[in-house]
């Protein structure tokens, strides 16, 4: 077999369990594209070597029957992700150099189940920002190009380099996070499935903190059925994160029946923005249209304080950020500022801060320090913190009314050129999030499908909002709205 | 609310940032935006309602307490920037 590195999960799983293929072949194939395609910047670390002795291990593990669904199965990992002895810095500059001693839960899930690290994936700065231009690496770049046209576009951000990767097949899959949107928004632009589940669902212990209360890791994969296999291996009840919820998890991928006869979806109708281009409201549309064809119920919702959630957003997360970035100040780990002579310590925190921070993870902890600041906490944080309460409510009344599932789309256009938004004011490039970061202020499962293609070509997705811990039933519906979109396009090879 | 350059500054000392003093206006400028667009919380009724403490209704769980790790000095003070004799060198802290 030739180019093994386009299979899918599900596939190479089958081709592996049969002995049709080894782990070896499919890491190596997969090395050799990563290898090809360094104008995207989508890999920031190498740890091929790594790759290939678990390839190995996998390979004989395969050999003893047995084998775990991802065994065997090359993978990339977001740069947040702690994995021991090979580098992380959360594309910062403020972690260069560090080498973590220790592995996050979801890697060590995903490594007890066979699968191999082929490398760090780029993102975002912290995993601030929606179109990863803040990475201390540089731009990651999309392989989709618009029709007859050679500008560099966007993968998306924060988890930019993950969906560059499964999109360009350097993987089988990726990890991500999605703190706002930064799993299913650079899904959607990169024409492929992400999926963030319930808050508690995935562990965050070792992942490089953002915003404690929104986090949680997901799979970036090829298909629905690859994202569930994924999902249900990254999952675990872990004390060592106190918001780990202790309940099972069930086998995602028995759920995918693709029947979704009798089940509600909601259409709220706050979803549908002023300004939105046509091309997003007729995906919409139609994705309607193939979840009723499926047997499904439409029913038009209200989501009332939809329109706060980004301004709430904005309060929340640099609140938890400033906090969280505390930790960053030159002396247990990454930089250090080269002091003056009469430099005290304070001299050397606020240095150290301004060399190793980048722009946008600087503006956010500034924010987040002023609306946690005397007299504003009430105004700011503390209303904040209502106003999220609203929007949580907005959806169990939904939910309580029958609701099975809410439609919607990802995000408010397809992949933007890099650099364009560079003049743009931040809550320009804020407004990327306004579709998907309600799901993380309410907890709730959210899942991006591509469903089609814009008139330069480029995959827009829709996105799907569950019941909390209901993944198996979401990934169902998107399975079923996958299978009716019958999304096939891959982006030419440029690079 | 408008935020000057005193208040950039105080914010700046308080997130521990440097910020050189020709930055700041600019600085100012871009929090006043930001802030700009919170301000929108304010049209929100939210009389009597709990600001959210947890996105999932559970009890922090709790454990034995009891020690679970220890005895790393080298893998704590691998990363670390300066370490000297088992410890975290840091610049003279007191007088």
């Amino acid at each position: 077999m030739a180019d093994l590195n386009k299979l899918t999960i599900a596939d190479a799983r089958g081709a592996l369990r049969k002995g049709e293929l080894t782990s070896a072949e499919l890491t190596e194939d997969c090395l050799r594209a990563i290898e090809g395609a360094g104008a995207l910047n989508a890999f920031v670390h190498d740890t091929s070597e790594m790759a290939r002795r678990m390839a190995a291990a996998a390979d004989a593990r395969l050999k003893e029957g047995n084998a775990p669904d991802l065994c065997g199965i090359p993978l990339g990992i977001k740069d947040l992700f702690c994995t021991r002895g090979a580098p992380g810095q959360a594309a910062s500059g403020i972690l260069k150099g560090f080498v973590p001693e220790y592995e996050s839960t979801v890697t060590q899930n995903l490594w007890d189940a066979g699968a191999v690290m082929l490398g760090k994936l780029n993102m975002d700065e912290f995993a601030m920002g929606s179109s990863n231009e803040t990475s201390v690496y540089g731009k990651a770049v999309n392989p989709w190009r618009r029709k007859d046209d050679d500008t560099p576009l966007t993968p998306g951000g924060s988890s930019g380099g993950s969906a560059a990767a499964v999109a360009a097949d350097l993987c089988l899959g990726a990890t991500g996070t999605d703190t706002g949107g930064s799993i299913r928004q650079p899904a959607a632009f990169t024409g492929i499935t992400g999926i963030k589940p319930t808050y508690g669902r995935c562990s965050r212990w070792g992942i490089v903190a953002y915003a404690s209360s929104l986090d949680q890791a997901g799979p970036m994969t090829k298909t629905v059925r690859d994202a569930a296999i994924m999902l249900g291996a990254m999952c675990s009840h872990d004390p060592k994160d106190s918001t780990s919820a202790d309940i099972p998890v069930p086998d995602f991928e028995a759920m995918l029946t693709g029947d979704i006869r009798g089940k509600v979806i909601g259409i709220p109708a706050e979803y549908r923005m002023e300004g939105m281009p046509q091309e997003i409201e007729a995906l919409w549309d139609a994705g309607r249209a193939m979840l009723r064809d499926a047997g499904a119920e439409m029913r038009d919702i209200t989501l009332p304080h939809t329109k706060y959630a980004l301004p709430t957003y904005y309060v929340i997360a640099p609140a938890e950020a400033s906090s969280n970035l505390a930790r960053y100040d030159g002396v247990r780990y990454g930089h250090r500022a080269r002091l003056s002579p009469g430099d005290g310590i304070t001299e050397m925190y606020e240095k150290t801060r301004a060399e190793g921070f980048g722009a946008e993870v600087q503006r956010r902890v500034m924010v987040g320090t002023y609306v946690l600041s005397a007299g504003f906490y009430d105004a700011y944080y503390n209303r904040a913190r209502k106003v999220r309460t609203l929007i949580k409510r907005d959806f169990e009344q939904a939910f309580a009314a029958g609701v099975d599932a809410i439609l919607a789309p990802a995000t408010p256009s397809a992949a933007f050129g890099l650099g364009e938004m560079a003049d743009a004011d931040p809550v320009k490039m804020y407004l990327n999030d306004v579709f998907t970061v309600t799901v993380n202020l309410a907890g709730l499962p959210g899942v991006c499908v591509p469903a089609g293609l814009d008139a330069s070509g480029l995959p827009l997705g829709l996105q799907l909002i569950g019941r909390p811990w209901e993944e198996g039933d979401l990934l169902n519906c998107a399975y079923a709205l996958e299978q009716a979109a019958g999304f096939v396009a891959k982006p030419g090879k440029w690079w | 609310m408008s935020i000057d350059t005193t208040t950039a500054a105080r914010v700046a000392k308080l997130a521990r940032i440097r910020v050189e003093e020709d930055a700041l206006p600019a600085l100012a400028a871009e929090f006043n935006t930001i802030l700009g667009f919170i301000e929108q919380l304010g049209e929100v009724d939210v009389e009597g309602i709990e600001p959210m403490v947890s996105v999932t209704p559970m009890r922090l769980p709790r454990r034995a307490d009891a020690v679970t790790d220890g005895g790393r000095q080298a893998d704590i003070l691998s990363n670390a920037p300066d370490a000297r004799e088992g410890f975290f060198a840091v610049p003279k802290v007191v007088e």
